[in-house]
């Protein structure tokens, strides 16, 4: 099974948000434009920060940002959104953030096999930064291990 | 022997520590069922849990429990899980 679906509309490359909140909302914007989820799924994400702590940077650079299922969410989707300037979220070990993944899952059941794939790209140590160095959607999409988007060809 | 992953949400963080605990269990040959849950239904899912893994901001909110707390920094970093588990298992 692949990563959640990831299309071109749900990546942004060399943003420079002021904060991290900035970033997340980077993040929100993108699952939108891939039609993953509502405008209002971005301060969901941001709220969960806000409420747990900056426990979604997951590795030292990344944050998977995230909010639970629910009428925001439209459909399974990723998002990637990667920092020209690094930000700190306030965390004790993998500040600073240069990649922030966007993601929003419909329901939790079945999301695991998708999941399992996420973690198979970043078990390789190196993903973060490629990622964090691309500078086209097509190398991002590669990365990921995410089909090629063709819409914008069709 | 049962394992509960906490995160905020139930999923994404957790279901990724859910996913790499399960092969570094198997890499270690040991049997565990590991769950993903979210900390508010942490009374019910991790009552009978041997071990919970999370991140370091939930520490405070598990408070007080029988079960060993694992902290894990780096949640693609195998090793690193490999290293706790098999520490607080063996």
């Amino acid at each position: 099974m692949p990563v959640p679906p990831l299309s071109d509309a749900g990546i942004i490359l060399g943003a420079e948000p002021a904060d991290w909140q900035a970033a997340v909302r980077l993040a929100g914007q993108a699952l939108t434009a891939a039609g993953a989820a509502k405008p209002g799924y971005a301060d969901e994400m941001v709220r969960m920060i806000d409420e747990h702590g900056p426990y979604v940077v997951i590795a030292p650079g990344l944050a998977l940002a995230h909010a639970r299922p629910g009428p925001e969410v439209l459909a399974d989707g990723l998002a990637v959104v990667t920092l020209a300037t690094p930000v700190a979220f306030g965390h004790p070990h993998n500040d600073p953030v240069r990649v922030v993944l966007g993601l929003a899952i419909e329901t939790p059941a079945g999301h695991l096999a998708s999941i399992a794939s996420l973690a198979n790209v970043f078990n390789d140590s190196d993903a973060i930064e490629r990622l964090a160095g691309a500078t086209t959607a097509a190398e991002v999409l590669e990365i990921m291990g995410a089909p090629a988007d063709t819409k914008d060809q069709q | 022997m049962k394992i509960v992953a906490i995160c905020g949400a139930g999923i994404g963080s957790s279901g990724i520590l859910k996913v790499n605990a399960e092969r570094v269990l198997a890499r270690l040959g040991l049997e565990a069922d590991v769950t993903a849950a979210d900390i508010a239904s942490l009374t019910t899912t991790a009552s009978d849990a041997q071990i919970i893994l999370t991140s370091p901001e939930f520490v405070e909110a598990i408070g007080k429990t029988f079960a060993d707390v694992i902290v894990i920094e780096n949640y693609f970093d195998t090793d690193e899980l490999a290293r706790k588990l098999d520490e607080a298992l063996g």
